[in-house]
């Protein structure tokens, strides 16, 4: 959107109601009950909408003070990391960085610092930005978002979460719990890469990749991307044929096949033509970097 | 629809109206007078409006009022107050840090923050600044004025001016 800014930002040009509730409970109350009502987090993309009146709301329902929102949780074989935790606690957290260092590296490269205090993971899940940067790590990680509303909670693969640009599958009287991650019983390398014009800048591309090696062979490799499509997608397509393969095979192979994989298009940060060449290229150097992590061959940077 | 918020401003309990739809950025600004906190691109890019919210730098023009009921908020003109704040701004002054001044008051919090947390590696603080924008200098004179409070306060961690929330 490459537009000279005919708004002012000085302040959000609409009329608000504003509700701070107690306990998660009550926010599904005030969601369900109030018209026009919306939930905020972090409010670092929301805020910025209401400013351009890209978004209309009559009610914000904050919920980044819920202490049952801002958790971070080590389980019986998962981690389970609640909507409102932000996203400087995530990158900061011991928990993630030990057990889910992919999205403690992607974490850590969102924003800028002022951004991460108050930004949130649900916050950048819901808003639903091709680019968003927890995303492809949580992706690569099988990732399950529990969402709840006053009728009851349902269970969403992120998979299956993202549905087009900013749409997600979530109803408007739902609040995203959280994000519940399966640990994986072995280890893996890993690499988040993101391609980006300035310091704090968002993704032209990002990927993010796992990777297991036996005795030469890829014996697992998950492969995901950010704004290079519609919503932040795996690479399955690339994965499957890379699975088996000896790694210097696999990394040319899944390189080559990630172009089947995406549907890059020409927007203001890149072309598509851009895209699908970095792609390709970030592919190989993120399953080069998992690799040499998943030796523990000393990480290059 | 007005509302009454209270919180810590600068360690002294205020409270205030405020409108719903009003920014901390507008509340500071409009209705408390803090001029130090400036406005500068409003949706959290440039980093001129930043304030330390429960002693983390926060932009205040993406922080809704409402949501700073029982925090505390520190603002440039009291960091500048402090004992870091002091060895922060003289280091500024001797190394010409300053052309247009606009986001000055931003950096100094954010400096002040990444200070007050121990960080004392010119890359750590470079990493810590990413999100506050000069115009004018080119960073080299902010850097170097990093670099000579860091000689100033040497491995010694200066007290935190900014308490827990007090709720
Ligand atoms: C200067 C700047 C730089 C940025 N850089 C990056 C970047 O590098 N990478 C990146 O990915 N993003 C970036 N962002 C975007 C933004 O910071 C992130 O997407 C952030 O994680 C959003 O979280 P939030 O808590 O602030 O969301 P909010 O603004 O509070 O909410 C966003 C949307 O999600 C909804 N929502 C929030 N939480 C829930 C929930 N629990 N359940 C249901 N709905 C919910 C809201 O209703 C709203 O529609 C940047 C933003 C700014 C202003």
């Amino acid at each position: 959107m490459l537009s000279i800014n005919a708004f002012n930002t000085y302040r959000i040009p609409q009329q608000l109601k504003y509700f701070k509730p107690g306990n998660l409970q009550e926010a599904l109350e005030i969601l369900e009950s109030v018209e026009g009502a919306k939930v905020i987090a972090g409010g670092t993309d929301l805020v910025v909408d209401l400013k351009y009146r890209r978004v209309e709301a009559r009610a914000l329902v904050d919920i980044s003070r819920l202490s049952e929102l801002r958790f971070i949780k080590l389980g019986d074989g998962y981690v389970e990391i609640g909507s409102a935790a932000t996203i400087r606690e995530i990158a900061e957290s011991g928990v993630v960085k030990e057990k889910l260092p992919l999205l403690a590296e992607a974490a850590e490269s969102l924003g800028s610092w002022q951004i991460r205090n108050l930004a949130t993971v649900g916050g950048n899940l819901c808003t639903a930005s091709p680019a968003a940067d927890t995303a492809p790590p949580l992706l690569a990680y099988d990732a399950e978002l529990e969402l709840v509303s006053s009728r009851g909670v349902r269970i969403v693969p992120l998979g299956k979460f993202f549905t087009g640009p900013k749409k997600t599958v979530i109803e408007r009287a739902e609040i995203l719990r959280s994000v519940r991650v399966p640990l994986t019983p072995r280890t893996y390398g890993w690499c988040f890469i993101k391609l980006r014009r300035t310091s704090f800048d968002i993704a032209k591309v990002s990927v993010a990749v796992l990777l297991r090696v036996e005795g030469g062979f890829v014996a697992d490799v998950r492969i995901a991307l950010g704004s290079v499509a519609p919503t932040p997608v795996r690479a399955r397509s690339a994965e499957k044929l890379a699975i088996g393969l000896k790694f210097e095979d696999a990394v040319r192979v899944a390189s080559e096949r990630v172009a089947g994989d995406i549907s890059p298009i020409d927007d203001a940060r890149s072309t598509a033509w851009y895209r699908l060449q970095t792609s390709k290229v970030l592919v190989k150097d993120a399953m080069w970097r998992a690799y040499e992590r998943f030796l523990g061959a000393g990480a290059w940077r | 629809m007005e509302m009454r918020i209270r919180f810590r401003l600068n360690g002294v309990v205020t409270e205030v109206d405020i409108e719903p739809h009003e920014t901390l950025l507008n509340v500071l600004r409009d209705k408390l007078k803090v001029k130090s906190v400036k406005y500068g691109c409003g949706i959290g890019e440039c980093g001129s409006c930043t304030v330390l919210l429960d002693g983390d730098p926060v932009v205040s023009c993406l922080v809704m009022a409402a949501k700073v009921d029982g925090s505390e908020v520190a603002t440039p003109d009291y960091i500048a107050q402090t004992e870091l704040g002091k060895a922060i701004v003289d280091s500024m002054l001797e190394e010409g840090a300053v052309q247009c001044g606009y986001c000055i008051p931003g950096f100094l919090v954010t400096i002040y923050a990444a200070l007050a947390r121990g960080i004392r590696d010119v890359d750590e603080m470079r990493k810590a600044m990413v999100g506050n924008i000069c115009r004018c200098t080119g960073y080299v004179n902010i850097v170097r004025a990093v670099k000579k409070t860091l000689k100033r306060i040497g491995s010694q961690t200066p007290r935190n001016a900014v308490e827990r929330p007090f709720r």
